[in-house]
């Protein structure tokens, strides 16, 4: 029984979050790709915004870090899981490179897509089926590869 | 050398500031909302609020995980409906042609798992845990990010 009211909980808050974070991206201006271009054009006419939503967002989520790091359970008791790589290595860099690339090329990364679907923006539908297709390759490529090369 | 890096050089020394579309209040208001859904979902679930690796999580699905995962992503979904109740969404404008969207998501969804997250993942959640290889990982999209831009539109000029 307990299990099951903490799954419940799990799902409300993962929806909250998401919702948050999906308004928060419209307010930022982030869900709009042409926003996102003008930051990354800094030698065209350049639209700083951006760099203060990672500010605002870091500023917040250094203090949530900070409490995460010292405790070991959630406060729903779920185990807190932290990424334990500390490596910096090819696959780091060349996949990060290829992420900006692709972002460059859009305006459009991960969490925006997601919302701009919800705008019922047809654009968008081809974004992330193509995304979810680049992320099946991954999970292709690495299945057939070295087995039980651990990823984050 | 070439010649585009010096003329990126010198465009840099004029920097042009669009200040007409500069919206430093609704930037660090949004910004900080995201912070508030990062600091939720590891407080709550435990879970860095990482979009790349919420989703690629599913392509690798272990059932107990399947949940939260898409009510994750329900809620992105959401937003606007939720944000249409209040006020009338922002200006959104898609540039990219159809191929080119195509072309940019394969390659964010190749590059992120690759990479082992997004802007959300390094970027917010990543650089704030003070994570080396997330500060690395950030600095190196935002770079090739940059270039790309600068390529399309000032050395091919679309």
């Amino acid at each position: 029984m307990k299990n099951h009211i903490s799954n419940t909980a799990t799902l409300i808050f993962s929806l909250l979050s998401g919702l948050i974070f999906g308004i928060g991206l419209i307010l930022a201006g982030m869900a709009n790709p042409a926003k996102v271009l003008a930051f990354l054009d800094v030698a065209g006419l350049w639209d700083p915004s951006l760099g203060l939503v990672m500010a605002g967002a870091i500023g917040v989520a250094l203090i949530a870090f900070a409490i995460a790091k010292r405790r070991n359970l959630s406060y729903l008791g779920l185990s807190i899981q932290l990424p334990s790589n500390r490596i910096i290595d090819k696959r780091l860099v060349l996949g990060s490179m290829a992420f900006g690339v692709g972002w460059g090329l859009a305006g459009i990364c991960p969490g925006p897509a997601f919302v701009l679907l919800g705008t019922g923006s047809g654009k968008s539908i081809i974004f992330v089926i193509a995304m979810i297709a680049g992320m099946g390759l991954y999970e292709l490529f690495e299945s057939s590869g070295k087995p039980g090369h651990k990823n984050k | 050398m070439c010649a585009a890096c010096f003329h990126f050089i010198a465009e840099l020394n004029l920097m042009l500031i669009d200040w007409n579309n500069f919206t430093p209040w609704t930037a660090l208001a949004g910004g900080a909302l995201i912070g508030v859904a990062s600091a939720i979902f590891v407080l709550f679930n435990g879970r860095i609020a990482g979009i790349a690796g919420i989703l690629g999580g599913l392509l690798r699905p272990k059932l107990r995980d399947i949940g939260w995962r898409l009510a994750f992503i329900t809620g992105l979904i959401t937003a606007p409906f939720a944000w249409l109740l209040f006020a009338p969404l922002p200006d959104i404008q898609i540039e990219a042609s159809n191929t080119l969207l195509a072309a940019a998501g394969l390659i964010v969804g190749i590059g992120t798992r690759y990479g082992s997250g997004c802007t959300s993942g390094h970027g917010v959640c990543g650089i704030s845990r003070l994570s080396p290889r997330s500060i690395i990982a950030t600095l190196a999209f935002m770079a090739t990010g940059v270039i790309t831009v600068y390529a399309v539109r000032h050395v091919l000029g679309a």
